[in-house]
């Protein structure tokens, strides 16, 4: 079963984009297209990155090892879903209008928390390689990779930030995330 | 004040609505013209043609009617077009009169529309969130119905409440606003021949996700101040409190006229999305009705009374 968890859950994980490309081609993406494929990219970003969030804890909690080899690649496809969520707000939504874009990073607080949040993960996709963990020195990686925290606490709050007046799905992450986050600080505690 | 008669109105100006169907639809359409059994609360209506029009092309029916503010039935955009029909009850329907007016009561649906002549008027629609489309409204102008019920001179706004039943709308559960819902205008707003009290969109009656039976059209003003399924009106000496604007006032002003000068403080309105054109366009003063309704407004701070 371990030998096919990895190749599986890539395979999963590209269901998201498979199914949003679907709806793009069978002209399913509804009233507003442009907004489908900001909030569908953006919405499963965030799942991603919270899963990646996940994968140590379920590991502890299940005992089951093999899930550690799957951090990485989850960690990956959160990056890979947050740059195609950009991608669609500067190429779709804006048209590439830099200065618009510009304004927005500075102007907008959750455009400001999305684009820190994306700075944020670039240094770990960068990094995510077995020649750049020996480069850097298990240690010097390590820390590095704990920003994941923070990019993973902009990334909710981007999102509750840009919602209207209905807050009970970013609530939802938000209590998600509080849940990873607060295991890891239990543990601390009792080390 | 003038509504441009629109001096070089052709029939193709107000395109019917069958034309930008797609043609099975129209096709279907046909059918059920020839056997009329029709499609439910879609029954066409008689009205005065293209009183109002644009050279903006109209957003689909299709589009209008499943993109959707109306939080009473849900806060997706897709929610209302699922769950108002069938659910929202449109008849019997009555509309109570109240306030600062020498001829207050309770008037049914039908005797409140009937002395009027329901006309046509296409108008942009400019949603706060930065889209926007195009809907031919039927409707009748609001000040003319006012007047029916005599304001007195203390009358200096007009208050309108939407319906708030908990049986016939889902989304009550959910305290997101304050329900019901509430909206206001300045007693000038009101009167202004702009703005109307639509039954119907497309030539037929509102469906339930757009308002039915009567909402409010107030086209140079965000959409959230064009309320739906009103049950109350109510004239009164000071200002109303109004759901956006009770819910956040740094963000939804009373006035909320359409400017792309002033930013909603989370997000940009110097630009809009025309439903059903993917570039985004241009956010114009008033919506682009600023020389009609600019006026209104001479000598206020806009950027302080947004």
């Amino acid at each position: 079963m371990a030998r096919w968890l990895k190749p599986g859950v890539f395979a999963l994980s590209l269901m998201p984009l498979a199914w949003l490309a679907w709806r793009a081609f069978s002209d399913d993406l509804g009233v507003n297209p442009v907004e489908t494929i900001n909030r569908t990219t953006g919405d499963w970003a965030l799942r991603f990155l919270l899963l990646a969030l996940a994968v140590t804890p379920l590991r502890r909690v299940t005992g089951w090892a093999p899930l550690a080899r799957l951090r990485r690649m989850v960690g990956l496809f959160a990056f890979f879903y947050v740059c195609l969520h950009l991608a669609s707000y500067v190429g779709l939504d804006l048209f590439f209008d830099w200065q618009a874009l510009l304004k927005d990073v500075a102007k907008r607080t959750y455009i400001t928390l999305g684009m820190g949040c994306f700075v944020l993960l670039l240094p770990l996709a960068v990094t995510s390689t077995d020649g750049m963990i020996r480069r850097l020195g298990g240690r010097a990686w390590r820390r590095l990779h704990r920003l994941v925290f923070p990019a993973s606490v902009l990334a909710v709050a981007h999102f509750w930030l840009m919602v209207k007046a209905d807050i009970r799905e970013p609530l939802l992450y938000a209590v998600i995330l509080s849940l990873l986050l607060g295991s890891r600080l239990w543990r601390r505690g009792r080390a | 004040m003038l509504i441009r008669p629109a001096p070089d109105l052709r029939e193709c100006d107000v395109t019917d609505r069958a034309l930008y169907l797609d043609r099975r639809r129209f096709l279907a359409l046909a059918a059920a013209a020839l056997f009329p059994v029709g499609r439910a609360g879609a029954a066409p209506l008689d009205y005065a043609r293209g009183v109002v029009t644009l050279d903006d092309k109209p957003t689909s029916f299709e589009a209008a009617s499943t993109y959707n503010n109306y939080y009473e039935f849900g806060t997706d955009k897709a929610d209302p077009a699922r769950t108002a029909p069938g659910r929202l009850k449109t008849r019997p329907w009555s509309v109570v009169v109240e306030g600062e007016c020498a001829r207050p009561g309770t008037i049914a649906f039908e005797d409140l529309v009937k002395p009027h002549r329901l006309e046509e008027r296409v108008y942009r629609m400019r949603c706060v969130e930065g889209w926007s489309m195009v809907i031919p409204w039927v409707g009748v102008p609001l000040g003319e119905l006012l007047k029916r019920f005599e304001p007195t001179s203390k009358a200096k706004f007009v208050e309108f409440v939407s319906l708030a039943d908990r049986d016939q709308m889902p989304g009550l559960r959910v305290p997101i606003l304050n329900w019901p819902y509430t909206e206001g205008l300045r007693m000038d707003e009101a009167m202004h021949p702009l703005t109307i009290l639509a039954v119907g969109m497309y030539g037929q009656e509102l469906p339930a996700q757009n308002g039915a039976p009567l909402r409010l059209v107030v086209p140079w003003k965000y959409g959230f101040k064009s309320i739906k399924s009103i049950v109350r009106i109510r004239f009164s000496e000071t200002r109303p409190a109004t759901a956006w604007n009770d819910y956040a006032p740094r963000e939804y002003g009373f006035y909320s006229n359409v400017n792309p000068e002033v930013d909603h403080p989370r997000w940009s309105q110097a630009t809009e999305r025309r439903i059903g054109e993917f570039r985004r366009r241009p956010t114009l003063p008033f919506n682009g009705y600023a020389e009609q309704v600019a006026g209104l407004y001479a000598g206020m701070d806009l950027r302080v009374e947004y």
